[in-house]
């Protein structure tokens, strides 16, 4: 969207509505914006009107991630939504908010002030929700106020008359249920009508003083009462469950529960389908070298990319399980009493119960786990979160671990049938990341990232059943991110190092791996990875990971030239004669702790603002991981003999 | 903002007591909040709004933090936040509960 064509006619759009068309002159679409306090129920909206058509985008020079959605409206008419950062007010205080602040004023240069405004807020808390209508409205866009979660307020005895708000704020109020789908209908006919409200003037009535909280708490309040406001009753069942989940020790236990259950899910459900995927990459690679011509073209189709894609492709059901489940625990309200129940840990550690969230992301991701930090108002807490997080056992590095530990680990059973010793093994890898974070940490906030005991304010959201539709469109979202990931970043690597291992030719053909360009430069690196257990194989393995982990796999699969992927026994067997138990644990070691992620370092450069961090987060992780896994090598020798 | 000289309240509601003090259940009045400006705002907005009643709810696990409903919501802060928000009996709960 080129937004310099955007904005020039608009800036004379506004002043003088009058000369216009019905339809707007400006060559972009419309766009209107959706606007609420956090935890009322704006994603659930802008899932219900876009659907499939949306996708998640960042702001240039901030983190802070935005979904922009087509609306699916009856006719041809084109209105794009833009689903904002949850604020409590126009008075910015974090990023995502200042984000928020800036779109709707016109002040951010790369996107368009939007044409229309869609406020919604939670019905039953209308008192407190309705203070953020006042600065919206000041802003003089047309808007349309929705008052969500109208099934709650109905079942909790709440009452409010939708057209006397009407009446006193001048704009159009709708009682909807976003997640049953209620009330819909009439912000279809409002988006329809946007082209033709550009035109109205925006609606006058008196607002209070915007930055006086009790003045504008005062006038929430008047109005509540003129809308015949009846507050429902508590919710009884956050209550109860409230009583279970924050409970001295039922909480804590339930807690640790749901984190023991939600990786061995990870492992044990998954499995089917990932051994059902392997069939099929497996297959079709046969039958691609089975119908092709024998030409180096079918080589690089075959063993470089159609090997080194599928063998990544293979642990799509296991990143979306993962996703699954922290969706699951979000969108029921969970996940901030998980913050609130960690939070007294964290600050041990100079962090605070908000950098939990993220934190538990990035056992997916780190990603959008570094980018969801921005919920952390404290520059240094959020910047020791970002340093950490990449050090939590994110799914990229499930691949080579699933590899090493089939391969090396005998499936001994230690719990019945339940938990054997690959599972505890894996385990104690999750606790591994997770502790060198802890470590790292305290370093950090004891030392360059030193501050003061930071406030810790979270609002408990009710616990909700989550929606399939908002499931179901996340995990659509991260499965696309990882596919292009597979089809990008790890098809590119796929192909360059097919060719490295296969030039320089010998009389016409491929060299044996040895002495390609590739094993040459395994080779020259062999020195420097020979005291941690490594031959130069894994070593180009290591180099051709740094771009992203999982690429290590199919690496292997060339090199050894066998079809790549973890559960194939063909590779278990090569690599097991090629590297020695402790130099597996070794690997094991290096794969927890070294920063081999290009994305997660661009991610980072883009939040800390240069490459001062990023380049200090990648220099202390390999430090860490050349370290933990020389320590490992010697040790598991001395103990295996 | 918002902030009151002490002993201005009637004898019977001591300026100093916080919200730290106060028992689970016990409803009270938010009086002041002796915060820096920029904290103390997003707890007005959160519903920490003097004059506004306040109800302490569950300890965290393991403490450290509590929840408290106010607002029509309820919110966690840590037990130094809680200590700096300067809170006055309900006197309608004073009829009930006996001092």
């Amino acid at each position: 969207m080129s937004s310099c064509h955007g904005d020039a006619p608009r800036a004379g759009l506004l002043p003088n509505p009058a000369i216009l068309p019905p339809q707007p002159a400006h060559d972009r679409p419309i766009i209107v914006a959706i606007v609420g306090p956090p935890n009322s129920g704006k994603s659930t909206l802008f899932n219900r009107l876009t659907g499939l058509h949306q996708k998640v985008a960042n702001f240039p020079g901030v983190t802070v991630e935005h979904r922009m959605g087509k609306a699916k409206l009856k006719d041809q008419h084109e209105v794009f939504l833009v689903d904002l950062p949850g604020v409590y007010s126009l008075n910015p205080r974090a990023e995502d908010e200042q984000v928020t602040h800036d779109v709707l004023k016109g002040e951010r240069p790369d996107f368009p002030k939007p044409d229309a405004v869609i406020l919604i807020l939670d019905a039953t808390n209308l008192g407190r929700h309705l203070v953020l209508a006042a600065p919206i409205l000041s802003l003089g866009l047309p808007i349309l106020i929705l008052l969500n979660m109208a099934d709650d307020l109905a079942v909790r005895g709440g009452k409010v008359d939708v057209s006397a708000l009407a009446g006193e704020l001048n704009c159009p109020v709708a009682l909807i249920s976003a997640t049953k789908g209620t009330g819909i209908d009439g912000i279809q006919q409002f988006l329809l009508g946007t082209a033709v409200r550009l035109n109205a003037p925006p609606p006058r009535i008196e607002l209070p003083v915007l930055q006086d909280v009790p003045k504008c708490r005062q006038w929430a309040a008047k109005l509540g009462v003129r809308a015949s406001y009846k507050a429902p009753a508590p919710p009884l069942w956050t209550r109860r469950l409230d009583a279970v989940f924050l409970h001295p020790i039922g909480g804590p236990l339930i807690f640790l529960a749901i984190v023991i259950a939600v990786f061995q899910s990870i492992f044990s459900w998954a499995q089917p389908v990932m051994n059902g995927l392997q069939q099929a990459v497996l297959w079709s690679g046969r039958w691609m070298t089975h119908v092709l011509p024998n030409t180096p073209w079918r080589s690089l189709l075959v063993d470089g990319v159609w090997s080194g894609v599928g063998s990544v492709v293979v642990f799509l059901p296991q990143i979306l399980l993962l996703f699954l489940f922290i969706g699951v625990l979000e969108d029921s309200g969970y996940l901030a009493r998980a913050a609130l129940i960690a939070d007294r840990t964290m600050a041990k550690i100079g962090l605070q119960g908000k950098s939990f969230i993220p934190l538990l992301s990035a056992y997916a991701c780190a990603v959008p786990a570094i980018m969801s930090t921005r919920v952390i108002e404290n520059k240094r807490d959020r910047m020791a979160t970002i340093m950490i997080a990449p050090l939590m056992t994110c799914s990229a590095r499930l691949p080579i671990y699933t590899l090493l530990i089939a391969a090396f680990i005998p499936n001994i059973p230690i719990l019945g049938r339940f938990f054997s010793l690959p599972a505890a093994i894996m385990l104690a890898l999750y606790a591994l990341g997770f502790l060198a974070a802890i470590a790292v940490a305290r370093v950090l906030k004891s030392t360059v990232l030193k501050s003061g005991r930071s406030s810790f304010m979270l609002e408990m959201p009710p616990y909700r059943w989550p929606t399939w539709q908002s499931l179901s469109l996340r995990l659509i979202d991260r499965g696309r991110v990882f596919l292009r990931r597979a089809g990008t970043v790890i098809f590119a690597v796929a192909v360059v190092l097919w060719v490295l291992a296969h030039l320089p030719l010998q009389n016409g053909i491929a060299p044996p791996i040895e002495q390609s360009y590739a094993g040459m430069v395994g080779k020259a690196i062999e020195p420097a990875i020979r005291p941690l257990g490594f031959n130069w194989k894994i070593g180009i393995g290591l180099i051709t990971s740094l771009a992203a982990r999982e690429v290590i796999v199919g690496t292997l699969g060339t090199i050894y030239g066998i079809e790549g992927d973890e559960q194939s026994k063909g590779l278990q067997q090569a690599i097991h004669q090629d590297l020695s138990t402790a130099g597996a644990v070794a690997l094991l070691i290096f794969f927890a702790f070294a920063m081999q992620c290009f994305s997660t370092l661009a991610v980072v450069k883009r939040e800390t603002g240069g490459w001062k961090w990023p380049i200090f987060q990648f220099s202390y992780m390999l430090a860490l991981a050349y370290c933990g896994s020389w320590v490992a090598y010697h040790v598991t020798n001395y103990f295996i003999g | 903002m918002a902030r009151r000289k002490r002993g201005s309240d009637s004898g019977l509601n001591p300026a100093h007591r916080t919200l730290a003090d106060i028992s689970r259940g016990e409803r009270c009045i938010l009086d002041r909040l002796d915060l820096p400006e920029d904290v103390a705002r997003r707890l007005m907005e959160m519903g920490f709004l003097p004059g506004n009643e306040v109800t302490p709810g569950r300890k965290a696990p393991g403490g450290g933090a509590r929840v408290f409903r106010v607002d029509g919501s309820e919110v966690a802060l840590r037990n130094d936040t809680a200590a700096r928000l300067y809170v006055r009996r309900d006197p309608e709960s004073d009829l009930v509960v006996l001092p």
